[in-house]
């Protein structure tokens, strides 16, 4: 088609500006109510389950770009999750002591003002700052590894968990006097989060307002992305890398592309985590096992499937719950479960398609 | 000259138990194309069932005095069992998939692998405490060179690894059955054509990986007897990581290719841990993985000399 005639179908900016907006708009509106409408009837614990619940979607929903979207294999998820978190939290509990003096009596940081106050604003801009620590991360890990075949991106991504791991537990403890906050460099204090012990006593920004509307961003992102011609380069390396490439796809540059879109939500889902209240961030709860724990939630949903990640990511949240009395079994059984998925449906519960496509023929490669 | 030939002995010692496990990732990855993940799992039950059999003998109270046939006892039981496991792993786990997409084979290997680490947690397999393995040599110290010791437990390990990798070597290049592996691994239709039991080759495959891995288990705990941490414990999959790492470094499919970069890897790390900073020996390891996959992603040996098992 001729270059003007494209230009002429494209819409206008006064219309797509308001489509553009209002999914977010309706994605943040639903938060808001959640925190001001569910959160009183529901109850701390409950509130608390919700926010693990947007959490957990987040991080499924980001994997999927990976493991579902382009077919790679990603297990060292958490890893990123543990760089957002780790960056986020080291900003808004220095930044409790250095620009917010949100000092509670005992002297730590504590929360400050109102919704959307000063501390709110803080915790969003270190959300961002972790989030993007972790989507370069992702570029960094990804860039060697994705020019080979899936399985050594397995490899290296896991390794890298290790890595981070290892370098985490080498940090200092964390500061605590106000003095000494002030006195030391901004790498001093980013590498003062407590080492093997945890990090704790970050500020308790999360909310269910809050959780939630990251949840609502993810989901649109990747809707938008999944049902666009960018997305559909996306499943094109999964279906077939050569076919791909000989359509004109780079497809290295759509995995890395994803790698580090995935590394940026797994980020802002770690600093979401971070601020939690009684979370103290460890290196080794945010390893294998909690990376695990997201590739079952996705292997579960269906590869690919966006749906299919927010209720298994729901049910997989709800579940452990549900059966605490169970809790030593509870590896076994997901273990057991992932083998028998993949010997019996190894599609997952919906394989590419979305709930709302169930009924629809399946459509058939040609 | 003490330092470099205690790191040099250090190095050699742990890179031969990583060669040994590096050829079951190697050999699986040769003819089935996947990462055994289950792998470091079965390394891991090696070294405990090496502990159990030793404590059910009786050896953990009797010390240096136990009989010598003990150690062997031990490596015996550990390599059966693991070579019983390998080959259910195999049979009930991968075979249905024989053909699926190899995604869907990785997640069923990471399933498995889970899976026994979460089985061997349970108080009635190894428990979630760790234990301390009993000394079933005794620390005899052989000879001395630049004052560096060579015990007798450093030159068993080193000894027996070397011993069973030729002894694999001796059953790929120059049996019938090690010729079959070798024509399974390069084309799998044809080879059954040549009225090759292909299901057989794969299941003997896991065995004999499965029983290597054993071995290095059991090797493992001897030379570390304090480092036989819980099931679950995230040291076993780092050091199968490292294993598979080694694989990869020296060419994977390659069986000269993962002794060599198990060689590699543990001198690596042992250099590094001595002369650098011994906190970062893992970041080595990785380290040089990059460096490989940028530069030679086919590894050292390479694919054009590559004899496939």
């Amino acid at each position: 088609m001729q270059p003007e005639r494209l230009a002429a179908l494209r819409p206008s900016w006064a219309q797509a500006l308001p489509r553009g907006i209002a999914p977010f708009a309706a994605g943040l509106a639903l938060a808001f109510t959640l925190q001001l409408v569910i959160v009183p009837l529901v109850g701390d614990f409950w509130a608390r389950l919700l926010m693990d619940i947007g959490i957990n979607i987040t991080l499924a929903v980001s994997l999927n770009m990976v493991n579902g979207y382009t077919g790679q294999f990603s297990i060292g998820h958490a890893a990123f999750m543990a760089v957002g978190g780790y960056v986020a939290g080291a900003v808004t509990y220095y930044g409790s002591y250095l620009w917010l003096d949100a000092l509670g009596p005992t002297g730590r940081p504590v929360v400050s003002g109102a919704f959307l106050g000063a501390g709110d604003l803080t915790f969003v801009a270190a959300a961002l700052v972790g989030g993007l620590a972790a989507a370069a991360a992702g570029f960094v890990v990804g860039l060697p590894s994705l020019r080979l075949r899936g399985d050594y991106l397995a490899i290296v991504t896991l390794g890298f968990g290790e890595i981070f791991r290892v370098v985490v537990q080498r940090t200092d403890d964390v500061k605590f006097v106000a003095a000494e906050v002030a006195q030391a460099g901004p790498l001093d204090l980013l590498t003062s989060v407590g080492g093997a012990l945890g990090f704790g006593g970050i500020p308790t920004y999360t909310t269910v307002f809050w959780v939630w509307s990251v949840v609502a961003v993810v989901l649109v992102v990747a809707t938008r992305l999944k049902f666009s011609s960018e997305g559909r380069a996306f499943l094109s390396v999964r279906e077939n890398e050569v076919a791909a490439e000989a359509m004109g796809v780079d497809t290295t540059r759509y995995k890395v592309k994803a790698f580090v879109l995935a590394a940026f939500f797994a980020g802002l889902a770690g600093a979401l985590f971070a601020h939690e209240s009684g979370t103290t961030l460890n290196p080794r709860e945010l390893g294998f096992q909690k990376s695990f724990d997201v590739v079952i939630m996705v292997v579960l949903g269906g590869m690919g499937s966006i749906s299919g990640a927010v209720l298994a990511a729901i049910l997989l949240t709800l579940l452990p719950e549900l059966l605490r009395s169970f809790a030593d079994w509870r590896m076994v059984a997901y273990a057991a479960l992932l083998i028998g998925m993949m010997l019996a449906r190894p599609q997952g519960l919906f394989g590419l398609r979305e709930v709302w496509e169930l009924g629809r023929s399946r459509r058939r490669a040609p | 000259m003490t330092r470099l030939l205690q790191t040099l002995l250090d190095g050699v010692a742990v890179g031969s138990l990583y060669a040994l496990i590096a050829l079951g990732y190697t050999m699986v990855y040769g003819i089935l194309q996947f990462i055994n993940f289950a792998h470091s799992d079965i390394f891991m039950v090696g070294a405990w069932a090496a502990f159990i059999v030793a404590r059910a003998a009786g050896y953990a109270d009797v010390g240096a005095e136990a009989p010598v046939y003990g150690a062997l006892t031990a490596l015996l039981g550990a390599m059966a069992l693991c070579a019983t496991l390998g080959f259910i792993i195999e049979r009930f786990a991968y075979r249905p998939l024989r053909g699926a997409a190899r995604l869907n084979v990785l997640i069923t290997a990471i399933g498995v692998s889970l899976l026994i680490e979460n089985l061997g947690q349970k108080d009635f397999l190894f428990g979630t405490q760790p234990q301390k393995m009993p000394q079933l040599l005794p620390d005899l110290e052989l000879f001395t060179l630049f004052d560096v010791r060579f015990g007798l437990v450093d030159l068993t390990v080193i000894g027996v690894a070397f011993a069973l990798m030729a002894a694999l070597q001796w059953l790929v290049f120059q049996t019938k059955l090690g010729r079959a592996m070798r024509a399974v691994s390069h084309n799998i239709p044809v080879a059954s054509l040549m009225g090759i039991d292909v299901d057989r080759v794969i299941s003997f495959t896991f065995v004999l990986g499965s029983t290597l891995a054993a071995a290095a288990g059991f090797l493992f705990v001897m030379k570390y007897p304090g480092a036989l941490k819980q099931p679950a414990d995230s040291t076993w999959i780092l050091l199968g990581l490292k294993c598979f790492v080694a694989a990869v470094v020296g060419g994977i499919g390659n069986l000269r290719g993962a002794v060599l970069g198990g060689l590699l890897i543990g001198c690596i790390e042992m250099f590094g841990a001595a002369y650098l900073s011994p906190h970062l020996r893992d970041v080595y390891v990785f380290a040089l993985l990059i460096l490989v996959l940028l530069f030679k992603p086919s590894g050292l040996l390479g694919r054009a000399t590559v004899e496939k098992v």
